[in-house]
């Protein structure tokens, strides 16, 4: 067959038809897709909370939107069994990260104290320094906040003298997890109390964050 | 051309990568590690067959003056489908590639082969193309990161090879995409294109 010539007529029915065809090719999978998408976003939230308050059959609640200290979004998920409250897990999001925003969920107990930490969004940070920041923070490992509370630990990297061992080489991608736990445990329903005291904290350490050079500052 | 031919064209005298130089966004973006450059590469050779096939089915139907824009039309459509099923059924592989995913609608291969190849012959030749190329593709990717991951975390397909301390940590940043790319053309080169 020939190839159509170019006449107006020729190239706007082509063009018009391999949009519609392909938009409702689009559209055909979109729908079988669907519902898969939202099921792997929803698996991914359970799991994330299941790693964070890690107790045996229990079950996460209603989501609760509230606003930290920095001004940023933070989903509260309250975990009971059997009834019983035991534990939060707070997705908080801090704005201090080396490349942009960090997006980190923690487990705390009823008293506050962390049991679990999962990193769910570090994408800006530096492969290799700040972005060892899932594993870095785990219980075991150098810079273990596991067990550690912030109503009576001082959860910020021990340059700004506090009791958390910074990622080698990424003081700044510390720093902003260590503002993370600060923002999260702020906005835990129990201890409202201490928020007040923590948003002070997360001021100064946002302050000087921002002039040291990631790579130099160790 | 045989068909076996066409694909071993694709995969050794015309590799996209080590002798093209094309789509070098992706390949130096997404090769921090042997198992990312291998998933863009074989969502980028999805892309590759079933574009290739379509508009060479096509081709007498579009007119000269509005080729480029059917063809993206057609690219961006599957492009969009690969992005939706991987979504749905791989979302470990969207987390780290999601960004990238997208981005294959502007790969200079894709279009390039379109251009180059499928709007010149039938359907199953083009098809065999997309097939070679997107072999060569997914090689040329799955061992940049491969050497990329290996010298830089001391790992290799995420299996631990040497303590990481021991690893030059450039290789993993984007200095080392450029070294270990240009190391790997140069080899490539010098042993298969004689």
């Amino acid at each position: 067959m020939a190839k159509l010539e170019n006449s107006l007529k020729n190239m706007v029915l082509s063009l018009t038809a391999i949009t519609v065809i392909v938009g409702a090719l689009l559209g055909y999978v979109a729908s079988v897709t669907d519902e898969p998408i939202a099921q792997a976003a929803a698996a991914k939230q359970q799991n994330a909370i299941a790693a964070v308050v890690p107790v045996e059959g229990a079950q996460a609640g209603e989501a609760q939107k509230v606003v930290t200290a920095n001004g940023e979004e933070a989903v509260i998920f309250p975990v009971t069994k059997d009834g019983q409250l035991v534990g939060h897990a707070v997705q908080a999001v801090s704005k201090n990260g080396f490349g942009g925003k960090i997006t980190v969920m923690f487990g705390f107990d009823p008293e506050g104290t962390i049991l679990g930490y999962n990193v769910l969004d570090c994408g800006g940070e530096t492969p290799g320094l700040g972005a060892k920041m899932p594993d870095w923070f785990q219980k075991g490992a150098k810079g273990d906040v596991i067990g550690k509370n912030p109503k009576t630990n001082n959860l910020t990297v021990s340059k700004d003298e506090g009791e958390v061992d910074a990622i080698t080489a990424a003081t700044i991608s510390s720093r902003a997890f260590c503002d993370a736990i600060a923002q999260a445990f702020g906005v835990l329903p129990v201890v409202e109390a201490a928020a007040e005291a923590q948003t002070s904290a997360t001021k100064q350490a946002a302050g000087t964050s921002e002039s040291v050079n990631e790579v130099a500052g160790e | 051309m045989s068909k076996l031919g066409i694909i071993i064209n694709g995969i050794v005298k015309e590799n996209p990568t080590f002798v093209l130089l094309l789509g070098m966004c992706p390949t130096l973006g997404t090769t921090s590690s042997a198992l990312n450059g291998m998933s863009m590469g074989l969502a980028t050779m999805a892309v590759l067959i079933c574009a290739n096939f379509v508009i060479s089915c096509v081709k007498n139907l579009i007119p000269d003056k509005v080729h480029i824009p059917c063809y993206i039309v057609i690219i961006a459509g599957f492009v969009t489908i690969v992005q939706l099923l991987i979504k749905a059924y791989a979302p470990a592989v969207d987390e780290k590639l999601g960004l990238f995913i997208p981005l294959i609608v502007v790969n200079c291969i894709v279009l390039g082969r379109a251009e180059s190849f499928a709007a010149k012959n039938g359907p199953l030749d083009s098809a065999c193309d997309g097939i070679g190329i997107g072999i060569g593709f997914t090689l040329a990717l799955t061992l940049l990161g491969l050497c990329r991951e290996l010298l830089g975390a001391g790992t290799a397909f995420n299996m631990p090879v040497y303590p990481e301390q021991f690893g030059a940590l450039t290789f993993v940043l984007a200095p080392g995409a450029f070294i270990t790319l240009a190391y790997l053309s140069a080899l490539f080169n010098k042993f298969i294109k004689k």
